[in-house]
């Protein structure tokens, strides 16, 4: 299963490298990553497969534990999600 | 990358901020082959085929929920009128069945389970009159049961007998829950033209022309409506109608991928998707707040029901084309006390009950969750009733009543139900008696369809 993995908070050295490292940690491939400053605000979009994961919610207290420690707000979610959304 | 930036950033802000969530899944349950003479036996049918029928929708609706990453707030079952299921029965009093449904809804996990519910639209047979008056006992000693009785439809008519009796089995509900204020209450809809596939508490149940299971969604999300409203401002109300329609095809279609996951995961057929926009006591996820972005001062001022109408039918095209199927209620709810701002709106006195019933001509659903004084006669409230219902049957519409007479509380005094149900301002009622034409009974002819000034 695809998921799009969303970062959003104020931009600081290593965000990339911690989130991508856990991800690696956690045998999940990245498959497409962009970056960008939206209104003033670090955004980073990765599109990761989790086929490999165990426990999703492992995965997303995880997440939220690297959010709390570098002040970043993270998200996971389906790409359906997305695909439901914004293509008809 | 597949999505753009702003496409990803678009949905979860809605998702983080605005409060979007898929509001409830509703396993809609056929309890039509519990049937039976003997009540002990009834009891167990009824039990077994719940519980065996949901024994997965709530451990799947939270799998769903992380996987997706879309908070999906409530599972719920609905099941057949019990009422269907009364006539076989010779016993005087309901509740038991009640218990029942109380018990296996807390079985498998749900936290409302409707259907303790009455067909009536044109008369009842005596199962079904003893029925009714079952429900204040069902309502008061239960927790999850819900209960609503349909009166009314625009092909036949309304039953004014029951009109009648609605009015006094409210007054009763509240007697006997009176040290929770009520609540009893909160849990009973009055109908007409009650949708059969309604996901929607309270006034969930599982029809008769429904299939043996099914799955229903309803979505909700009125702050990403009013938080694509703000970036339109001053705009000309045609553009105010566009952003509605996108953001609620948006919104429709997350409700579609969760109801069709759904039914695919516990293998049953998936039903409808509801178009609501319920909102809830927090602060930026309300109808009202809607009505004000679109340029009201207050909820209730003038034009208020022209606003309501707009975003009503805004909701329903943007809606109708995210999903393959539509039903239940389908439309903008402005429940006072599950509202912020319209609790606020009553409490700046621009909103009055009678405003609220002109909004519900035009929008969904009916009088909902407003608390009046507990002295008001109970042919004050079947007046109300009848009203309402009048409103429904001639403009073919779904309407409904949800009001608690609180007791030993006025109007301007405040109660409070907590959690989802909110609190509310005790509002005024009219203090003119309508109680010589409620005691007359009988029923008000169905209407004629052609003329239609």
């Amino acid at each position: 299963m695809n998921a799009v993995c969303t970062v959003i908070g104020k931009d600081r050295v290593g965000i990339i490298a911690r989130v991508s490292g856990f991800m690696a940690e956690n045998n999940i491939n990245i498959l497409d990553i962009s970056q960008t400053i939206m209104q003033e605000y670090f955004t980073m979009i990765m599109l990761v497969d989790v086929s490999g994961v165990e426990s999703l919610e492992k995965i997303k207290d995880g997440l939220d534990a690297i959010g709390a420690e570098l002040g970043l707000k993270i998200m996971l979610q389906h790409k359906d999600v997305f695909e439901a959304m914004h293509r008809i | 990358m597949i999505f753009s930036p702003h496409e990803v950033q678009e949905t979860i802000k809605m998702l983080e901020s605005e409060h979007l969530d898929i509001r409830t899944i509703t396993m809609g349950i056929s309890l039509l082959d519990c049937a039976g003479p003997v009540l002990k036996d009834v009891r167990k049918r009824i039990y077994d085929k719940i519980t065996r029928t949901a024994e997965r929708l709530v451990r799947t609706g939270d799998e769903i929920s992380t996987e997706l990453g879309v908070p999906i707030i409530h599972r719920r079952i609905s099941v057949t009128p019990i009422s269907l299921l009364a006539g076989a029965l010779d016993i005087k009093d309901y509740s038991p069945l009640a218990l029942t449904l109380d018990a296996a809804a807390s079985a498998v996990g749900v936290n409302f389970i409707g259907g303790f519910s009455a067909l009536v639209d044109k008369g009842y047979n005596e199962g079904e009159e003893r029925f009714i008056h079952s429900i204040p006992e069902a309502l008061s000693s239960t927790e999850k049961v819900c209960s609503s009785v349909n009166l009314g439809t625009t092909r036949t008519g309304i039953n004014m007998d029951t009109v009648r009796d609605m009015g006094r089995v409210i007054r009763e509900t509240a007697q006997l829950t009176a040290k929770d204020d009520g609540i009893g209450c909160a849990k009973l809809v009055v109908f007409c033209n009650a949708p059969s596939d309604n996901p929607f508490m309270a006034g969930a149940f599982h029809g008769v022309g429904e299939p043996e299971c099914q799955i229903n969604v309803g979505i909700s999300g009125p702050g990403v409506v009013k938080s694509a409203l703000e970036k339109v401002r001053g705009e000309r109300i045609d553009v105010v109608a566009e952003t509605i329609k996108k953001t609620a095809f948006k919104i429709t279609r997350l409700g579609q991928l969760v109801a069709a996951e759904a039914s695919r995961r516990l293998d049953v057929p998936f039903g409808i998707v509801d178009l609501s926009l319920a909102p809830t006591p927090e602060v930026g996820d309300s109808v009202a707040e809607i009505m004000e972005e679109i340029g009201l001062e207050s909820a209730g001022a003038p034009g208020s029901t022209a606003v309501i109408a707009l975003l009503n039918d805004a909701v329903k095209k943007g809606g109708i084309m995210a999903s393959s199927h539509v039903g239940g209620l389908s439309g903008a709810f402005i429940p006072v006390s599950e509202d912020h701002g319209m609790i606020e709106a009553v409490e700046r006195g621009s909103l009055c009950i009678e405003k609220l019933e002109a909004m519900t001509a035009v929008c969904s659903v009916g009088l909902d969750m407003i608390a009046i004084p507990g002295d008001t006669p109970a042919e004050t409230i079947s007046a109300i009733i009848a009203d309402e219902a009048a409103i429904g049957m001639i403009n073919n519409k779904t309407t409904a009543v949800r009001v608690i007479p609180v007791p030993g509380k006025s109007a301007g005094e405040r109660v409070v139900f907590g959690g989802l149900l909110g609190e509310a301002p005790v509002m005024n009622v009219s203090r003119f008696s309508s109680r010589d034409f409620i005691n007359r009974g009988g029923r008000i002819p169905a209407p004629v369809h052609s003329f239609r000034n």
